[in-house]
């Protein structure tokens, strides 16, 4: 092996090992929600509309022990009507891995605009419920919520 | 593998009356961020989408992040309108599907 071809290999396999370490770090480090993310995440459904506060009861316990169950009711004051009634539902949270929750989508059959279910939560964070009316107008409210035990992130036994 | 279904809705109800109707079903929910006993992540396995068909006709349904926890339950108001089925679907990773109807009468 000349002595240039010795350096080109070695350059080469020097780079080669930073691509495969910084792909390797990329692969460990787990993602994020962040409250920028959320917001982005709020953004896509919102659009340009203006999303006001009210309207929406976001009700959850203000602290948890375990963040793997977390029991959350969204329900939005609206008269359920064909003219009047609330489209979509969305939920929204700043710190697990996605920043969406769950998304619903209703009309004036359902009644009543309202829904339970339990979410994971990976600790404590800002919690942000998201009403889409039929006239096109968007309603929020937001909730904090401490969870003592992580979800998502523990290890399996 | 079938999955565990409860669904609770009232056997009757008054027309134009607003029920609940509660649903829960038996699923990891894994949401491929976990990392295994062997270091490696596991692999994403959830159920990303819920309808709710009133004979035939949609009347709710719902999109799920990972974020839902596991064995999701579902609770969401509809109006009863005639007697007839209300059909539940789940649908998810792996090509997971579900499907259970229940019979409710109106008067």
């Amino acid at each position: 092996m000349t002595r240039a071809n010795r350096r080109g290999f070695l350059i080469h396999s020097a780079r080669l090992a930073a691509g495969v370490g910084l792909v390797s770090l990329l692969a460990i480090k787990p993602s994020r929600a962040t409250p920028e993310s959320m917001q982005d995440a709020i953004r896509k459904v919102v659009g340009e509309a203006s999303l006001r506060p009210g309207k929406v009861t976001l009700d959850l316990p203000p602290l948890v022990e375990n963040g793997n169950t977390v029991p959350l009711t969204v329900a939005v004051d609206s008269p359920m009507t064909e003219a009047d009634h609330v489209r979509a539902i969305h939920v929204f949270n700043e710190k697990n891995p996605q920043p969406h929750v769950v998304t619903v989508d209703l009309g004036p059959r359902a009644g009543r605009a309202k829904l339970s279910t339990r979410m994971k939560l990976s600790g404590s964070q800002q919690i942000v419920a998201v009403a889409e009316m039929s006239d096109g107008s968007f309603w929020t409210e937001s909730a904090d919520i401490i969870v003592t035990i992580a979800a998502c992130i523990e290890d399996v036994p | 593998m079938t999955a565990r279904v409860l669904i609770n809705v009232p056997a009757r109800a008054k027309r134009g009356e607003t029920i609940e109707i509660k649903t829960l079903i038996s699923h990891p929910m894994e949401s491929g961020y976990r990392v295994g006993t062997n270091g490696a992540l596991i692999p994403r396995d959830i159920i990303d989408r819920f309808t709710c068909t009133y004979n035939g006709e949609d009347v709710f349904r719902a999109e799920l992040s990972p974020a839902i926890a596991a064995n999701p339950f579902i609770a969401f108001f509809t109006v009863a309108t005639e007697s007839g089925m209300i059909s539940f679907r789940w649908t998810g990773d792996n090509g997971f599907s579900a499907t259970e109807s229940v019979i409710i009468a109106v008067e």
